[in-house]
């Protein structure tokens, strides 16, 4: 087994060979692939070309860990930098201490203003905050009714008037309302428009300007293509956006519009639509969304993991070891146990570049329960004989042998094998060629990172699919905790 | 207006009214005029040198359409093959990417499939939003207008007020409609409908849907039950299934049209919402992989907002 391996990890440095860098001859090839992805999410074209140009300065240079291919190496430098331009979070709805909070609703046609307004509603009560509506989407025939419909479904007021045709008035007399009958926030649905109509554009400045509301949220559908940084750059012209939610996201759209939006308006995304439901209004995670966006969860996820479980200190310290030769049976344990993990040892196995044979070899039962027995070996040692294993004679080898279930001869392999790997490890750290101490760090990381925990790997579900019931109660959870910081914050 | 494919009238002579094309025109002027995203813009008056920043810049003009990576890269390779170190007039490049984009979206007819005895059964589908409803509308009128009598059916149970939003327009228009309570079964609306256009001998039927997204098979399989309930209802129907696209839609609409065919069996494709900035190119990509002709165009929010699809003004107002 032990020949497997280091022939394994042998293989690996080769291929890591002269890849120890992103340079732009071993990036162009994945630079080009994000490009297209980008594009395909439908992230606008001008936001595609600043953000590649500032990814490939990000990452020229960059060192390129043991565990990832260049390639993959970018991809996690992409995430790392969608993730900055799509944050930082900010889902506070900055609720006044005192009186009643105006949050304006706007977008073009059909992107989900009325179902959010209901949705935000829900929100709202869930934190025993009083919300109303107000009907102001006097264009759409019966949009009046379907604001009633869904005011009467959650149990919230909902002002209309049908004889008023200015939306004006109408939002002046609903916030009025509002005041009087001590609601905390009051939620203007305005009709949808094209950023392009100077005449409503206009109609939308009169309300702003009116009723000064205190947030005013452009509603975004998921599925929008290149037009998005026009729309959403009118809209923030004319009226000066506090925030974005993207709707319809439950879906297969990618939303790469919400990049654009972004990049155009500069303020935070607050909330995603998953659903038609008015629970399914989730809080807006970074992350998420740029592995959406991406569509590249698993190998996001993994590159990412690998780079969370180096710990540098750890890193240092088993580097001086190995060089010295001073690694103990100990240190060569903790190694063991973190590749011995199975399953998610398989996914990373295929992670690192020339570890085919390698994840075969360890994804096997066989494998997995030699370096357990490997383990245990080691368990049954005294901490004497694993600093030293020389002083292992036929009595101890026998103890040990019997402590560890197995026969004695495994217990002399073991101490050959490790004895064997040593200088090998040594030659490897201690060349003193920083090539070299490169490949080690990263023999480090390739080893370290099978302690992926689940976590990492959750992240991407909460964007698209439904969730269970268990995790909308987390959700929940987690929302009320936070719109009780973000009122807190926004006293 | 050439709605119908009669079969005693020639498919589509009539030209589409030229109010509704001169409103797109100065449509999509206005929106060159604020964004200042056309094409002309990479053109100096004495011409310009095909090289490859050129190409790139026309191509970010492509991708701006939202026609996609695969169509601007074939309509930026035949300029190149055919302009590449010369120095070009607009005009020139113009013709060159227009006629290619015609001939993309060109080959199939426009008009509505007309039953040849008792009603024309239509079924409306598409994602939330999309302007199923006001596309139904506009559809309905234009119908009524020129003689033909017209039966709505409020197929969408589920959002709320989507009855009261068709049945103001129903009364608009002046024609009937076949409603049922709130959260009725989408599907017996849709055989009421269809079993009252046959009986009062109504010349056309339309069914509006509930938005729904392509992924939600359990939605989806709906559509499917209401097919095979009109179908037992009227031979034939539905004779058309049209599917609403937002022009504001980027790459999901291909996904969109993948769904809603697989599923509803679609025949025609209305691209609503095109009086905005959004150019609504990815049906280009969609005709190219799938046989779905656009047929309508939506235009506004009105009841005149309605064209017929031309693959040569479409092609024109792209770029
Ligand atoms: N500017 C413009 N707006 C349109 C057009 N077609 C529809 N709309 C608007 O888009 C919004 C949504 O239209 P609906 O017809 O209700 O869309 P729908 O697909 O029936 O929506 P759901 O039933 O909620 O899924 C409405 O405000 C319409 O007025 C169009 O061609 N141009
Ligand atoms: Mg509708």
């Amino acid at each position: 087994m032990f020949d497997s391996l280091s022939t394994g990890f042998q293989a690996a440095f080769k291929s890591i060979r002269g890849k120890g860098k992103l340079t732009e001859a071993n990036m162009r090839e994945s630079l080009q692939t994000v490009e297209q992805a980008l594009l395909e999410a439908d992230v606008s074209y001008s936001v595609v070309q600043s953000f590649m140009e500032h990814v490939t300065e990000q990452a020229l240079g960059r060192r390129v860990l043991l565990s990832l291919r260049p390639d993959q190496e970018l991809i996690r430098i992409v995430h790392e930098e969608l993730v900055k331009l799509l944050g930082p979070v900010d889902n506070s709805l900055h609720l006044k201490k005192d009186g009643c909070t105006v949050l304006m609703l706007c977008g073009l046609q059909g992107s989900g203003k009325t179902t959010t307004c209901g949705k935000l509603a829900q929100l709202l009560m869930e934190q025993k905050v009083r919300p109303m509506l107000v009907a102001a989407d006097l264009q759409r025939p019966a949009a009046i009714e379907q604001l009633k419909v869904i005011g009467k479904t959650l149990g919230v007021d909902v002002y209309a008037d049908l004889e008023n045709k200015d939306p004006v008035a109408v939002c002046q007399a609903g916030v009025k309302q509002a005041q009087a009958s001590g609601a905390q926030v009051v939620i203007l649905d305005t009709a949808g428009r094209l950023a392009i109509d100077e005449t409503l554009m206009g109609e939308l400045k009169r309300i702003d300007r009116k009723m000064s509301p205190d947030q005013v949220y452009l509603v975004v559908d998921g599925m929008t293509g290149q037009d998005a940084v026009n729309s959403a750059g009118a809209f923030n012209e004319a009226l000066e956006l506090n925030g974005v939610i993207m709707t319809k996201l439950d879906g297969d759209a990618r939303g790469g519009a919400l990049l654009s939006v972004k990049q155009i308006t500069g303020v935070p995304i607050k909330f995603i639509g998953t659903g038609e439901k008015f629970d399914a209004l989730e809080v807006f995670r970074p992350e998420g969304m740029a592995s959406r966006i991406l569509q590249m969860g698993d190998i996001v996820q993994a590159a990412r993991e690998a780079h969370r479980i180096v710990d540098e200190r750890d890193r240092e310290e088993m580097e001086r070891k190995m060089a010295s030769g001073e690694m103990t049976l100990d240190d060569f344990k903790n190694m063991l146990e973190k590749v011995a993990k199975p399953g998610l040892m398989g996914k990373m196995m295929s992670l690192l570049p020339g570890m085919g044979q390698m994840k075969e070899l360890l994804d096997s039962d066989e494998a997995t329960g030699g370096i357990r027995q490997t383990i245990g070996a080691i368990n049954s040692m005294t901490a004497q004989e694993r600093r030293n294993p020389k002083i292992i004679d036929a009595q101890r080898r026998a103890r040990i042998a019997k402590g560890a279930g197995v026969q004695s001869p495994v217990i002399t392999q073991l101490v050959k094998q490790f004895e064997m790997m040593k200088p090998l490890m040594q030659g490897m750290a201690g060349g003193g060629t920083a090539e070299r101490a490169k490949m080690l760090q990263q023999l480090q990381s390739g080893n370290l990172m099978n302690d992926l925990s689940m976590r990492g790997m959750k992240s991407k579900k909460t964007t698209g699919k439904r969730l269970s019931n268990d995790e909308r109660l987390k959700l929940r959870k987690r929302r009320e905790k936070e719109l009780r910081q973000a009122k807190r914050k926004g006293r | 207006m050439a709605f119908w494919k009669g079969k005693s009238q020639a498919p589509d002579e009539d030209p589409p009214p030229t109010s509704l094309l001169a409103r797109m025109r100065t449509g999509l002027r206005k929106t060159r005029d604020v964004l200042n995203t056309d094409i002309r813009d990479l053109f100096k008056s004495e011409g310009r040198l095909v090289d490859d920043p050129f190409l790139e810049e026309l191509f970010a003009r492509l991708i701006r359409t939202d026609m996609g990576v695969g169509p601007a890269t074939t309509l930026r390779d035949q300029v190149a093959e055919e302009f590449r170190g010369r120095v070009v007039k607009l005009e020139e490049v113009l013709t060159n990417i227009s006629r290619q984009t015609e001939k993309m979206l060109s080959g199939q007819s426009n008009a509505l499939f007309e039953a040849p005895s008792g009603p024309t059964v239509i079924l409306v589908v598409g994602v939330n939003g999309s302007g199923k409803t006001t596309s139904i509308a506009k559809l309905a009128n234009n119908l009524h207008r020129s003689g033909k009598r017209v039966l709505l059916g409020a197929g969408d149970t589920f959002r709320a007020a989507a009855v009261e939003q068709l049945t103001v327009w129903a009364g608009r228009i002046g024609c009937e409609i076949v409603t049922g309570p709130p959260d009725a079964d989408p599907a017996s609306v849709a055989f009421r409908t269809a079993q009252r256009a046959a009986d009062e001998k109504f010349d056309v039927a339309v069914i509006d849907t509930a938005g729904r997204l392509q992924t939600q098979t359990h939605l989806m399989q709906q559509l499917d039950k209401i097919r095979r309930v009109v179908g037992k209802q009227v031979e034939g129907a539905p004779h058309e299934v049209l599917l609403v696209l937002d022009a504001t839609a980027g790459q999901n609409a291909i996904s969109q049209a993948r769904g809603f065919s697989e599923v509803a069996g679609c025949t025609g494709i209305i691209l609503a919402k095109l009086d905005g900035s959004a150019k609504g190119g990815v049906i280009l990509p969609i005709h190219q992989q799938f046989d779905l002709p656009v047929k309508f165009i939506g235009l506004g929010e009105g009841l005149d907002d309605l064209a017929p699809f031309d693959p040569k003004s479409f092609a024109e107002a792209l770029f």
